[in-house]
């Protein structure tokens, strides 16, 4: 029998930084709660709005894959491996950070705030050479069908990482549902509705609300609204 | 009351110094550093640790040796696999250790 959590949105940590907003779905930085520490190999599912021309400096990072996905305005990327880059709505950043990088994050537009999910997922071997991904995603690929952005083989569609680990988008208009089958035996699901009302099996979901599901071989995604979500399949033991 | 003793281990420098930094944030907590193994075993058994933070770049048979050794040492001590460089992961994880998670 599916084993489940529920994450209503108004009950992520919350920080407000002036420049930074941003809401926890797990413990992060001086959001600690026991009860909220990870989803197996998922770690941090961070929920960013950051001002204009603001961002974080140069800061390190170590054995993580981190996957930033960018919903509104265009973030600046600059790290240590000489990659400058910009990432907007549409891209897909992932980054290993292995043995050990620096890197900083900014809002490229000096007018409109950036939003942007930062993810963290342990990665399947520790002190991997670090590396950096980015792409730009068909967004038609994802209407009224699952996009796959994120997997363990590199030459799958979207971008990979160091986990046995497949990351899903959807954009689907109302009543379109589909099923989605695990990919991988032992791996759990955590969906974050990025906007509208999902349905997975019977539970119903509203915008940032984030739900957990393991110990099934699949579900169904319906959508009550016009809804965009982001399936993450992860292992629940790793 | 005295504050808990942190020993961080990480090969990277600059990371390094992160943790300890972020980790002295803490009033409760005081972390000293080293990069070596050598260095490692040497500052462990100058003062009572509560807790080891295994960072980056430690070779597996390394960190197996350095477990053993602090055990030995003191089969109490807390031994923590810090993921993420210094980063919002830190404090978490020192909890967790702390309350045996």
């Amino acid at each position: 029998m599916a084993q489940t959590v529920l994450h209503k949105a108004n009950t992520r940590g919350h920080a407000s930084h002036g420049w930074l907003n941003s809401y926890h779905s797990f413990s992060f930085s001086s959001y600690y709660n026991p009860e909220r520490m990870n989803f197996g190999a998922l770690r941090v599912l961070n929920d960013d709005t950051v001002d204009a021309g603001m961002g974080f400096g140069k800061h390190p990072h170590d054995n993580m894959e981190i996957i930033s996905i960018p919903l509104e305005g265009d973030l600046e990327h600059k790290d240590s491996m000489n990659n400058v880059a910009v990432i907007k709505n549409g891209d897909i950043q992932a980054m290993s950070a292995g043995t050990g990088i620096y890197h900083s994050e900014y809002n490229a537009d000096r007018t409109a705030p950036v939003k942007f999910l930062q993810i963290w997922v342990y990665p399947n071997k520790r002190n991997v050479e670090p590396r950096y991904d980015q792409i730009t995603l068909n967004l038609e690929d994802r209407h009224n069908k699952l996009q796959q952005i994120l997997s363990p083989n590199a030459g799958d569609a979207g971008v990979w990482i160091h986990q046995n680990a497949w990351f899903h988008l959807g954009k689907f208009d109302q009543g379109i549902n589909t099923e989605y089958k695990i990919k991988s035996a032992g791996n759990g699901v955590y969906i974050f509705v990025l906007s509208g009302d999902v349905k997975i099996n019977n539970q119903l979901l509203n915008t940032r609300d984030g739900y957990g599901i393991w110990d099934t071989e699949k579900f169904t995604i319906t959508a009550e609204t016009d809804a965009e979500f982001l399936l993450m399949e992860v292992p629940m033991k790793f | 009351m005295s504050k808990i003793q942190i020993l961080a281990i990480c090969r990277h420098p600059e990371i390094l110094q992160t943790i300890i930094r972020l980790v002295n944030n803490n009033p409760d907590w005081n972390a000293s550093g080293a990069i070596t193994d050598e260095e490692a075993i040497a500052t462990f058994t100058s003062q009572p640790f509560k807790l080891v933070l295994l960072g980056s770049g430690i070779e597996q048979d390394n960190e197996e040796k350095l477990k053993a050794a602090f055990k030995a040492h003191n089969p109490d001590v807390i031994i923590v696999e810090h993921y993420g460089g210094g980063s919002g992961l830190l404090f978490a994880e020192i909890f967790q250790g702390l309350e045996g998670r």
